[in-house]
């Protein structure tokens, strides 16, 4: 009897595990033996980093953009559709055409969200860079700011946390390069006690800020924006003002793992940190942004983690033991300016360690914006 | 310290990012008034920067608790 493995959500994530699923056992897919299913809503697969270049005018948003078709392995059973309740009694997964999908494995690939009303104000008076959609209005804005300031704020929990600094170094370099920087002033706010959760990145920007006159403010932690007085409130009794406001809004798990109460309430799902199994459910995953693990949420977490879940499929399917664990495996490249970038890598017992901007990690950077459509079908 | 039971805990040993400081911001947003939040850490920085920023948005630091290797901070939400 055929044994069927559904994937939910199509992001990064999802759509690696399935296609590294079908490559680990070419044969057992091919002969029906497994089925690999994978459903998703969106039929345009987007490269979320790309939004960072595309607010800042460095790119446009066809450059990354794939059909999720063109993605997808012979063998993956797409379903273009949004997963709309999950049911473990059942095992079980509504579609939102009502159809419902069984399972013997599950794996959660639902990602986060931002929500751009966590902050009262904050969609009126705010822009943003984490959808394609505020992206596009962020580059709108900034080509027609040409003095004042532009503050930036953090929400927690968010994605991809290097890339508020990316985003201010590189917009730093455009100012300086262009004559404008002596207009416009840039200031930096996080929510900890330092300037980034990274200590040596926080060690590194540090230094970086003063040379590049980025002001800063920590334990900055905003609850309400006025959009009107151009002022931001934060639940540590501060007041600061803006011209601009660019903010990383908080993000919330998606709507389905809340609809099927798999997850707290700002919808993370409960996983095992070595096994990335959902606790309380011996035939269900987690990974990538969906997990309440205390992990970067980025891309690279979800590929690291997708290389294990698929080991542990394989063993599953062939009656053995889930043994191999994840160890908090994480890569990312921290853009510095235009023409500059580091990189840093960790895990759960190693701190990174990040090293001086060169040209050549950039373009390793702009190379591999290209790779990741390899990534995604599994190659590396 | 060890009559007080949390009513969430954040295993937050071994992140580097977001790291525990990060992590109970999440979790005390999220929380009602009166929830006890644990936080395990094995950050030395949390020993100083947990209680600094719990001071700073007024809600109360239950205690710290050296354990083998980590820390459980116990946090309750105020306000």
């Amino acid at each position: 009897m055929a044994q069927r493995v559904v994937i939910v959500g199509s992001g990064s994530g999802g759509t690696m595990v399935a296609n590294r699923l079908v490559r680990a056992i070419p044969e057992d897919v091919r002969s029906g033996k497994v089925e690999v299913v994978l459903i998703g809503a969106e039929s345009t697969h987007v490269y979320q980093p790309g939004f960072l270049y595309i607010a800042l005018g460095q790119a446009q948003p066809e450059g990354f953009k794939r059909p999720e078709t063109d993605m997808l392995l012979p063998g993956v059973q797409w379903v273009p559709e949004a997963a709309t309740k999950i049911d473990p009694t059942k095992k079980s997964v509504q579609v939102a055409s009502g159809r419902t999908i069984e399972y013997d494995f599950l794996v959660l690939a639902t990602g986060s969200v931002p929500d751009l009303d966590a902050i009262p104000g904050f969609r009126e008076g705010g822009h943003s860079f984490y959808t394609l959609e505020e992206s596009l209005r962020l580059r709108d804005a900034l080509q027609s700011f040409d003095h004042g300031k532009l503050l930036l704020i953090i929400g927690v929990p968010h994605k991809c946390p290097v890339a508020p600094l990316e985003f201010l170094f590189m917009y730093d370099d455009w100012l300086r390069r262009t004559g404008k920087r002596d207009q416009i002033e840039l200031e930096y706010t996080y929510p900890i006690s330092r300037l980034h959760s990274l200590q040596p990145v926080s060690d590194w920007i540090d230094q970086l800020f003063p040379e590049r006159n980025i002001k800063f403010q920590t334990f900055f932690n905003v609850e309400t924006v006025d959009p009107v007085k151009k002022v931001v409130y934060t639940l540590e009794g501060e007041e600061d003002n803006y011209d601009l406001l660019v903010g990383i809004p908080p993000h919330v798990g998606a709507q389905v793992i809340r609809d099927s109460k798999l997850g707290d309430r700002d919808g993370w799902i409960p996983t095992d940190r070595l096994t990335l199994k959902v606790k309380g459910y011996d035939n269900m995953y987690a990974i990538g942004d969906a997990t309440d693990l205390p992990l970067s949420k980025a891309g690279s977490t979800t590929h690291y983690e997708s290389e294990v879940v698929v080991k542990n499929l394989v063993h599953e399917l062939q009656g053995e033991k889930p043994v191999v664990l994840y160890d908090g495996k994480i890569y990312c490249f921290i853009e510095a300016g235009l023409d500059q970038a580091t990189h840093i890598s960790f895990d759960y017992n190693h701190p990174p360690e990040p090293s001086n901007p060169t040209a050549t990690v950039h373009w390793f950077k702009l190379a591999f914006n290209e790779m990741y459509w390899l990534s995604l079908r599994g190659l590396f | 310290m060890s009559d007080v039971q949390a009513t969430k805990e954040i295993d937050a040993r071994g992140s580097f990012c977001p790291g525990p400081m990060m992590e109970l911001i999440r979790v005390v947003r999220s929380s009602d008034v009166g929830e006890v939040i644990a936080v395990l850490s094995s950050d030395q920085g949390s020993r100083r920067d947990i209680p600094t920023w719990v001071e700073k948005a007024k809600h109360e630091l239950i205690g710290i608790e050296t354990l083998d290797g980590y820390d459980r901070i116990l946090v309750k939400k105020l306000h």
